[in-house]
């Protein structure tokens, strides 16, 4: 039986390939085709592409941002569209995970077109990205990627946040002379440029101030058990501990820290900054601090519009990552109005003379290395909650 | 001291877990020679079957109890018996007379379809695994301290080690698994029906590895449709360093693995942590290739 089989299923074989070759060579002349038809067509939507981490393990953070980034396209496009035209945002899901980052946004280039690419939150999958669009010419502006390499591969990527050497030395500012910590141990992530730059830039800020870090260990994305890394650092006794990781592995540790008896303050950076990180710390958090971009409680009207519209349309308070993917796309339609085209060197130049624009967080102003300068704000968890506690500006 | 004291403490704990998902690798190998790759997944299953069903336990049975907590355990690993008895019926039933290596790929390939259904089912994003059983440290002197998890996982992992020990060698069912491991042929002609044997085995073990999915995330309260990977890896080294087959060896070595990672973690480096248990791995088996447990076996010609 199998041997009379076997012919069919060779046949069905070569059908196969020759289809995936007719997919492949579609794929690849199309994707050929588009970018250069798009310039000459001025009419129909202004196509920007969103990747974004809408699943996986910092799933919250692209939500969020993704939240923000469309209530700002629903206001332009309320209020007549930019250059005239409606915005259209194509959002691609990265899924969390490194190498997917490169994938959808070479499809949102090559296959969409677009003039435009808004994302990521995660240092490490923009610095995937941030190349591609660097060699393509498209503008990139990250929402909330901190750490400094992200602007530096060239010339076409902006952010519309701070960067690490500051939230960095915000926190351990705060640390040394605002809770008076003289012993701290760090707690990093290997596997995140994030961690590792706030790391870094953390640990010289604290002993510049006169502190002392007493003790360092690492642990990986993704890691559950804790236990042996706090267990070392409880020996040498330190005063806090800065965590500059994601949500998903802060709150397992604040949890083991705690079963383990080590109550001193935890502190880190906006990578903290999730609906996600209080159901999983739970009490354990209660009394630590992380550094952010801007907090809902901010009184000023730029902020209160923004919360109320938000509400209005997911009925949640908007965090810092919603509130900074709402400031790219509104920065990016600003450059484009400015230049009068979607032209992508064009719009690289208006973006980079970006000056004193209102955002939601804060005045932006881009420096001559294409990143925003602006205040940071510390958060403190008190009662399940993030309460502000200072701003600080740069 | 008291520091190389809690990180044993830590390595224990987190060995007991490695320990308890190895058992139930090792028993399906002991009986079936066959390695069950999705075993991982069906650890995955099992704790979010009790994500979805501790709800409605707390309905009738309110706060997280140790009575509460139990009846969340035995209804997951009710509902991963059946799925892993649904899994051998329709995945390797068909193939139980193909070679060793087609079933081997298939098992892979449920593994990868459960990984994938569940992103698509339960969602991508870590979920918190509801409190359904009390958790406070319970010994703290000295610095030193234990969880009431640590010693919930410790105390079932050596009460499933033995009831398995039990079933395997004092049951008349146990009797008839041995006998199939034996020689399938022989044993279908005494009269054992070998197709209720091995379904038989599969929901035991997949119960197993649901024990171990609850007991995890109770420990871990982060679950996602990806957390089986990685502990499964381990329990299968665990499984092979103890002798794969052999039940206290498969406990020996999920703690002795659990032990050298924390070890490493704490005095070494974290980054360092699976290389060194791995290496560890490969140089027993260079040594002794059956495992640390594991019986000589004579291949018959």
């Amino acid at each position: 039986m199998q041997k009379f089989l076997a012919p069919i299923q060779h046949a069905r074989g070569i059908s196969l390939i020759a289809a995936a070759t007719t997919l492949f060579l579609t794929v690849f002349l199309t994707g050929c085709d588009k970018p250069a038809s798009t310039p000459g067509a001025a009419t129909g939507p202004i196509k920007v592409g969103e990747f974004a981490s809408m699943t996986g393990s910092e799933a919250t953070f692209g939500q969020s941002s993704h939240e923000g980034t469309l209530l700002a396209v629903d206001h332009l496009n309320a209020a007549g569209g930019v250059l005239g035209r409606k915005m259209e945002l194509l959002m691609e899901d990265d899924q969390s995970q490194a190498g997917q980052p490169a994938t959808v946004v070479r499809k949102l280039i090559a296959r969409d077109g677009v003039v435009a690419v808004l994302g990521e939150v995660a240092s490490s999958r923009s610095l995937e990205a941030a190349p591609i669009c660097q060699q393509s010419q498209i503008p990139m502006i990250s929402p909330s990627s901190t750490n400094p390499k992200v602007t530096a591969v060239g010339d076409y990527i902006f952010r519309v946040c701070f960067i690490d050497p500051f939230q960095g030395t915000v926190m351990a500012n705060f640390a040394r002379h605002t809770l008076h910590l003289k012993k701290v141990a760090v707690l990093t992530d290997v596997k995140s440029d994030y961690s590792l730059g706030l790391a870094k830039f953390f640990k010289e800020g604290f002993i510049a101030d006169g502190g002392a870090i007493v003790a360092e260990q690492n642990y990986s994305s993704g890691d559950k058990d804790f236990s042996a890394q706090l267990t070392a650092l409880k020996a040498v006794n330190p005063d806090g501990i800065f965590v500059p990781g994601y949500y998903t592995e802060v709150g397992l540790i604040a949890l083991q820290a705690r079963q383990l008896g080590l109550n001193v303050p935890l502190l880190g950076g906006d990578g903290w900054e999730s609906s996600s990180l209080i159901p999983i710390g739970g009490v354990s958090l209660e009394g630590s601090y992380f550094s952010t971009h801007y907090s809902p409680e901010d009184t000023s009207a730029a902020v209160q519009d923004f919360v109320k519209a938000f509400r209005a349309k997911y009925n949640e308070t908007p965090n810092a990552m919603a509130a900074l993917g709402y400031d790219s796309a509104m920065i990016l339609a600003d450059a484009m109005k400015r230049a009068g085209t979607t032209d992508g060197a064009k719009v690289r130049d208006a973006l980079a003379a970006t000056k004193d624009f209102q955002g939601v967080t804060g005045k932006i102003t881009m420096d001559a290395d294409r990143n925003a300068s602006k205040p940071a704000v510390i958060l403190a968890i008190r009662d399940g909650q993030f309460k502000y506690v200072e701003t600080v500006s740069p | 001291m008291t520091e190389l004291l809690q990180q044993l403490i830590n390595g224990l704990a987190l060995g007991s877990i490695l320990a308890l998902i190895a058992l139930g690798y090792t028993m399906v190998y002991g009986i079936l020679r066959f390695i069950n790759f999705a075993h991982g997944d069906l650890f995955m299953l099992g704790a979010f079957a009790g994500f979805y069903i501790s709800p409605a336990v707390a309905a009738v049975l309110p706060g997280p109890s140790l009575g509460s907590g139990l009846v969340v355990l035995g209804l997951a690993m009710l509902i991963c018996a059946v799925l892993g008895v649904v899994i051998e019926r329709v995945a390797y039933r068909p193939l139980r007379r193909r070679p060793k290596l087609t079933v081997l790929i298939t098992a892979i390939g449920i593994s990868l379809f459960l990984e994938n259904t569940g992103q698509l089912v339960f969602g991508a994003t870590p979920k918190k695994f509801p409190e359904i059983i009390p958790v406070y440290p319970v010994l703290k002197f000295g610095g030193l301290s234990i969880t009431s998890s640590q010693l919930i996982v410790l105390g079932v992992t050596l009460l499933l080690l033995v009831a398995l020990r039990h079933i395997v060698l004092k049951t008349r069912m146990g009797m008839a698994m041995r006998a199939l491991a034996f020689n399938p042929e022989a044993a279908a002609l005494m009269g054992i029906n070998t197709d209720w044997i091995v379904s038989f085995t599969f929901g035991l073990g997949s119960a197993l590895a649901a024990a171990a999915g609850i007991l995890f995330a109770i420990v871990y309260p982060s679950i996602d449709p990806l957390m089986g990977i990685l502990p499964g890896l381990k329990a299968f080294v665990a499984a092979v360093l103890g002798g794969i087959g052999n039940l206290p060896g498969a406990a020996l070595g999920g703690i002795l693995i659990g032990v050298t990672e924390t070890l490493v973690a704490g005095y070494l480096s974290s980054t360092y942590r699976d290389a060194i248990a791995f290496g560890i791995l490969i140089v027993i088996l260079l040594v002794k290739p059956s495992g640390l447990l594991g019986k000589k076996e004579i291949e018959k010609v």
